[in-house]
Formats: C-alpha cells, sequence, structure tokens
C-alpha cells in the first residue's frame, strides 16, 4: 500500500461520494478509500445545550434518520436522570423505531436500490431511477410507496406533525398514544403485510439474477456487532449487544452499549470526518483496518438466531438456505432489509396488541442523577449510540455519537476494493465501473445525503490513483 | 367594576377611521379597542410601560419623527397612521435585527411555534436577514445558565424586552432581574449578576418565564418546541388585583386560577 491521496480539496463537493482507488506497480486496485465528509462539528453544536434539548436538536441536526436520534438521545437521556422511561412510553418508543426501519428500508430498497436491481445495473442511466421503474414495474413501485407510507404513518403516531414537542423526548413521549390512532395503524397493516411478503418473495429471485454480485460485493468474513435478546432473538432498540465473528462464533454476549468504550476504538480519519469504529480486541499490527465489523440490516439476521415473528421467520429460513447460516455477502443487505421490513410489521402487530401501549403515563420527571449517559439503539443502518457527560446542573459538557455508517465504513472501504479489482481493467474508469462501485456502496445505504437522492444517479467523484500518488483518471458524476 | 367615573372622550383619526378615544389613553390602547393592530415585544398589559422595542411606532399628524404607539396618549383631533410603507419597512428593520443579534434558530429553539419574535417575523414578512449576524449559527455567545433548579435562561435568545424584568419587580415584588451594561452589550442579569440558582430574592415563581415572548426563558426539561408561555396572566393578575377578584366570594372560588377559568 502506498500513500494515501485525498482527490484534490477543489474536486471536493459537497453531498458528493468521494472515493479513491489505489493501484499498485502492477495496476492492480490495492485499496479503496470511501470519503465521507459530513458531519463536521456535531459535538460543537450539542455542547452547552440544555439535555431536555438533544434529542430534537441531534434529530435535526443530522436529519436523515431523525427518529433513530430522538431514539438513542433519549435514551441517553434516561440514563443521565437515572430513570426509565414509563412502560408505555417504551412501547411506543419501540413502535417509532419499527415504523422508521420500515419507511428508511422501504426507500433504500424500492427508491434508490431497486432501479439497478430490476432494470439493470448497465440500463440507461436517463430511466435507470424511480420514474424509469414506474414505467416498467408499475406494482413494485406502487408497493414500496405503500409501505413507505405505512412506516411514515407509524411513526407520526409517535411523533406526531404536531408542532407541540417531538413525541420522544428524555423520560419518555410527550402524548399517550389514542385508541383512534391505535386502530388507524391496524387498519393499514394487513395491506402493508401482503406488500412486504410479496417484496420478500422478489428479492429471492433477485439471488439468481445477480449471482455475480453476490459474489463480488463485499463477500468476506467480518465480525458483526447489534442488538440482540439474550435468547437469540431480533432486537431493534433495548437490551444489551451481541457480536459475533465471520463464522456465526459468538464474540460476546449480553453486553451493555453503555460500555462501547471498553470494545471498540475509534480511529481519526485525516480524509474522513468521520471517527471510524474499530473492533478492539480484533486489530492486529496496529491497524484498525483489521477491526473490522459490520452492522446494520445484515449484521442483525446474521447475529440473531431467528426474528420471533412467523412470516420473516420463514423468509429468514429461506435465505439460510440458499447462503447459509451467516450471510457474508454485503450484497445481502438488500435481502436482510426486505426481511426486516417484513420483521418490523409483525413486530408491530404484537405491539397493537398490547394494552399498555395506550397507558396515560408516558413521562418521567427528573433531574440528572448522573453525570454521564449512553443511549444505544439499532438505527435502520446500524447500532447508534449516543454518549453525553453534562454538569451539576444538566447542561452538556461533552458528546459522542457514534453512527451506523461510520462503523460501516471499514467495510465499505473493503467492498469498493474487491467490486474495483473485479472490474477495473485498465488506467480508465467506465461507466460499468462507476454504476457498481455505486451499487456497491448503496448496498449499505450509507446515511449521507449524497447517498439519499432519491430521484437518479447518486452524485459521485472517483479517482483512481498511481503507486506515485498522481491521478489516472477522475470521474465526476451527478 | 367597581363604580368610576366616565373619563372625558376626544375624537381621533386612526387609519382613517374617526374613533372616540378615552382622554390620557395611549394609541395603542386605543388601536387595540377599535380593533387596529399595531404590532408590539416590549409591551404587556398590566406592567409599566418600557418602549424599549421600538416595533409600535406610527405616524402622527404626518410628522416624520415617529411616535411610541405604547407610550404616547392621545389628544384631540390626533390623527395616527399606522400601516405606511416607511412603518413597515422600519419594523421589519428592527425584527431583523433583533434575529441578527442573537441566536435565533427556531428549529433547535425550545419556544418553536410559540415565540413572539417567530410570529412577528411571520406577520411582518420576514424572511431574509440583511444584516450580517452576530452570531455563528449554533455557536453559544453566553453559556446557558441552567443553575436554578427549576427554570433555564439562554441569553443568546433574549431580546432585553425587559418584561421579566418588570413583572419580577412590579408584579411579583422581588426584583432579581435587572438589565445590565448598554446597547449591544445590555444582558439581562439576575441581582448582582449571580448564577440564577444563587439569586437569594428569587422567589421561583415563574412569572418571567410566563411572560418571556422567546425561548430565552424556559422551564427546565423542555424539549424543543414545547414550551408555552403565557403572557396574558399578567394582565390576569393586574385586573384580579384591581378589582380585589380574589375577595368575591360569590364567585364561589378562592383560587385565582379558577377565577380565571
Ligand atoms: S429573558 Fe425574555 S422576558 Fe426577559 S428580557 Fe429577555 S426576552 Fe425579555
Ligand atoms: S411595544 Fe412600544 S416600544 Fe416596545
Amino acid at each position: 500500500m502506498h500513500d494515501i491521496h485525498v482527490i484534490d480539496p477543489v474536486t471536493r463537493i459537497e453531498g458528493h461520494a468521494k472515493i479513491t482507488l489505489h493501484l499498485d506497480d502492477q495496476g492492480e486496485v490495492a485499496d479503496a478509500r470511501f470519503h465521507v465528509t459530513e458531519f463536521r462539528g456535531f459535538e460543537e453544536f450539542c455542547r452547552g445545550r440544555p439535555l431536555a434539548e438533544m434529542p430534537a436538536l441531534t434529530a435535526r441536526t443530522c436529519g436523515i434518520c431523525p427518529v433513530s436520534h430522538l431514539l438513542a438521545s433519549a435514551k441517553a437521556g434516561d440514563a443521565i436522570l437515572g430513570v426509565p422511561a414509563p412502560p408505555a412510553a417504551q412501547r411506543q418508543r419501540r413502535l417509532a423505531n419499527l415504523g422508521q426501519i420500515v419507511q428508511s428500508h422501504a426507500l433504500s430498497f424500492f427508491h434508490l436500490s431497486a432501479p439497478d436491481l430490476l432494470l439493470g445495473m448497465d440500463a440507461d442511466p436517463a430511466t435507470r431511477d424511480v420514474f424509469g421503474l414506474m414505467q416498467a414495474e408499475p406494482e413494485i413501485v406502487r408497493r414500496g410507496i405503500g409501505l413507505r407510507r405505512y412506516g411514515q404513518e407509524v411513526i407520526e403516531a409517535v411523533t406526531g406533525r404536531r408542532i407541540h414537542g417531538h413525541g420522544i423526548v428524555v423520560g419518555g413521549v410527550t402524548d399517550p398514544l389514542t385508541s383512534d390512532q391505535r386502530d388507524g395503524l391496524r387498519a393499514g397493516l394487513d395491506e402493508a403485510l401482503a406488500a412486504a411478503e410479496a417484496t420478500v418473495e422478489l428479492s429471492f429471485g433477485l439471488l439468481d439474477r445477480f449471482a455475480a454480485e453476490v459474489e463480488i460485493f463485499g463477500r468476506f468474513p467480518s465480525l458483526y456487532l447489534a442488538h440482540c435478546a439474550p435468547d437469540g432473538t431480533w432486537e431493534h432498540h433495548d437490551g444489551t449487544l451481541r457480536v459475533i465473528d465471520g463464522d456465526g462464533a459468538i464474540v460476546v454476549d449480553q453486553f451493555d452499549p453503555a460500555a462501547y468504550r471498553d470494545v471498540l476504538g475509534e480511529a481519526a480519519s485525516p480524509d474522513s470526518y468521520l471517527k471510524v469504529p474499530y473492533w478492539k480486541e480484533a486489530v492486529s499490527d496496529g491497524d484498525p483496518a483489521t477491526g473490522m465489523y459490520r452492522v446494520g440490516p445484515l449484521a442483525r439476521i446474521n447475529v440473531a438466531e431467528r426474528f420471533g415473528t412467523p412470516l420473516a421467520d420463514a423468509g429468514l429460513a429461506a435465505l439460510r438456505d440458499r447462503v447459509g447460516r451467516i450471510a457474508s455477502s454485503s450484497f445481502l443487505y438488500h435481502h436482510a432489509r426486505v426481511l426486516e421490513v417484513l420483521a418490523s410489521l409483525e413486530h408491530i402487530a404484537m405491539l397493537l396488541d398490547d394494552p399498555v401501549l395506550l397507558d396515560e403515563h408516558v413521562r418521567a420527571h427528573a433531574a440528572p442523577n448522573r453525570r454521564r449517559g449512553v443511549g444505544a439503539s439499532e438505527a435502520p443502518r446500524g447500532t447508534l449510540f449516543h454518549d453525553y457527560e453534562v454538569d451539576a446542573h444538566g447542561v452538556v459538557t461533552a458528546v459522542n455519537l457514534v453512527i451506523a455508517t461510520g462503523q460501516n465504513e471499514l467495510a465499505m472501504n473493503r467492498t469498493i476494493r474487491d467490486i474495483a479489482r473485479a472490474y477495473v481493467t485498465g488506467p480508465e474508469l467506465t461507466d460499468g465501473i462507476l454504476n457498481r462501485i455505486e451499487a456497491g456502496i448503496r448496498a449499505y445505504d450509507p446515511c449521507l445525503s449524497c447517498s439519499t437522492h432519491a430521484l437518479g444517479q447518486m452524485p459521485m467523484v472517483v479517482g483512481l490513483i498511481d503507486p506515485r500518488g498522481e491521478t489516472v483518471d477522475e470521474r465526476h458524476r451527478g | 367594576m367597581s363604580p368610576r367615573e366616565p373619563r372625558p372622550t376626544v375624537p381621533v383619526t386612526i387609519d382613517g377611521q374617526e374613533v372616540m378615544a378615552v382622554e390620557d389613553e395611549t394609541i395603542l390602547s386605543l388601536a387595540r379597542r377599535v380593533g387596529v393592530d399595531i404590532p408590539t415585544l416590549c409591551y404587556l398589559e398590566g406592567l409599566s410601560v418600557y418602549g424599549g422595542c421600538r416595533l409600535c411606532v406610527v405616524e402622527v399628524n404626518g410628522d416624520a419623527r415617529l411616535k411610541l404607539a405604547c407610550a404616547t396618549p392621545v389628544w384631540a383631533d390626533m390623527e395616527v397612521r399606522t400601516d405606511t410603507w416607511d412603518l413597515r419597512e422600519h419594523r421589519r428593520r428592527i425584527i431583523e435585527l433583533l434575529f441578527a443579534e442573537g441566536s435565533h434558530i427556531c428549529a433547535t429553539c425550545v419556544s418553536n411555534g410559540a415565540c413572539e419574535l417567530q410570529d412577528l417575523a411571520a406577520t411582518n414578512r420576514v424572511d431574509h436577514i440583511h444584516y450580517d449576524l452576530g452570531f455563528a449559527p449554533n455557536l453559544p455567545l453566553e453559556p446557558v445558565d441552567a443553575s436554578h433548579p427549576r427554570y433555564v435562561l439562554d441569553r443568546d435568545r433574549c431580546v432585553r424586552c425587559s418584561r421579566c424584568v418588570r413583572v419580577c419587580a412590579e408584579v411579583e415584588g422581588a426584583a432579581v432581574w435587572e438589565i445590565a451594561e448598554r446597547g449591544g452589550n445590555s444582558r439581562l442579569v439576575a441581582e448582582m449578576d449571580v448564577p440564577w440558582g444563587e439569586a437569594s430574592s428569587c422567589t421561583s415563581c415563574g412569572k418571567c418565564v410566563l411572560v418571556c415572548p422567546t425561548g430565552a426563558l424556559s422551564f427546565k426539561g423542555s424539549a424543543i418546541g414545547e414550551m408555552r408561555h403565557d403572557p396574558e396572566v399578567v394582565a390576569f393578575l393586574a385586573r384580579a388585583r384591581e378589582e380585589e377578584e380574589w375577595l368575591d366570594r360569590s364567585a364561589g372560588s378562592g383560587s385565582a386560577s379558577e377565577v380565571r377559568s
């Protein structure tokens, strides 16, 4: 490996994915880097603010998955108060998270990835978007829109469109859920479940069509980290973490997320604003890249033994029949997402039947009783940690956020490298290479504004760097 | 109502409308009575007149020197205009300056959706700040004072309207607050500039929080967008004291809040 060369700062365009491919002396791709230039100064915004402002402040500032930040932040706040949120509030929060998983995964699969997956990665870029897909496969697009809308309805039932507060707050939630709201969510559930089942079926068809991509797009052993119930059931919001290795052996189990610093290191990267977390114990030769682990849908379905719901468990069993107990290709993030949509809907159904959900005691009030608190939750993209310290009056003095996209960065680099190795055959960056790199990144659904451009291609800058650090080729797109 | 001599009236023209004003009342009180809307910020019914924000300016008899509606008594045959192009421009400029001066990021403010500054910007069509911002967005100029067990003061959101100062001195009788220094440096201080939680004269009544027009004073534990003020409480208290409402047992209640509702 030679020096890391960043694409010249002048070509750094906000809202673009920036990728550099580094060639060795033989002209082979030795390494790849995905540069994250967002998330600047987050800690600065938060320092000095009263604790109660943190959930909405972090949700507003990091707007791609606001519900996830509301949840992790409120949990960190609860930890500082030293009181648990009332049972109804905990159920409402779980409901909101399930809604967020449904809507976020539906956006990722249908709006962002389906054009590639269903129209083909070499289809005409002018029509390789959700509009082109609407022409070719209107029924599928309608399903995606319906699932997304349902997820949003679930979120809104908890967080509201109301100006008055943001639903999810330190100590619980702002308002009880009404029986009307619950009945409204029940009414849409059957249609959403049917759409999710059809989508699981559709995703199995893709396994044959993209057999090559399953091999090339990030198929490597790694650690996987996710929340998981002690009995091995899929978990998305509460409890403890489980980490498994590439063979499925448990590395740690029932690990308290508040102690994340004991196991995760955070490397500052010169060419990225995002700190890169790594699994400390796995690091060899002082190279953080050896501590790579994956989070998110793929990690969750690998870490868990079952979803605990019949339809999703049938789908999970079928996937394991095809790819084995551990789904090791990052291409399978898509399948994990689709299965999680189905599982989330089944879990929503169970929550809606729980009478505690409507209980009117939804908020605990207390002064800060601890100086530090960590809140963790499974964001759609992976485990999210909020870690705050406060002064004696509850004003925030230090903030550390560990976000899913940062945790997946090492795996994304590796995935882009593998793709580049397979498709880069000369000193030139072709459309085919760019399309596949883009699809490789999309598999992780990174939470960057560039990646969530719904209407067409991801804006990208890709540089090909030779061993002397010279840029051999550079392509801008979008 | 306690019996009083009816006060003499004088004819006044306001925005072309001929009305009878009560002698000695202010232009603002007349305008409100006859349904003419004049924007205000520092004025609050039930408190003394401060005349600090200058949003209530009006034109009198075409004079280029504008008058404060909240502080100017009416006189016979006065001709008031409240809504000229110049006045609208003037108000917009004041509102813009208030925004430029502090950290008024509505989306991350506890009072979002219930802020008089935000409302003023909306009703006066301020959608752009033409001045250099006196702060870096989201970075505090002054640390938040959260030392009081129940309330929080964020001076970066304070518009120095002095409502809190007056309500504390005039209604609660505690006089905890003062505006120290002048002009751009002026800042709200508790007692001799001590942390609020150490101000021994504070009775923790919370009236200052209720009258604050922005998110500067808030209840501790308020999430963003959750804070709700209640400035009308002052007019209610003033009236109730004047009329000795709580002594009226025939109202069937001893509690002020019940009388009020
Ligand atoms: S704290 Fe509120 S009420 Fe007091 S001067 Fe500032 S803006 Fe006015
Ligand atoms: S309302 Fe008259 S000067 Fe403020």
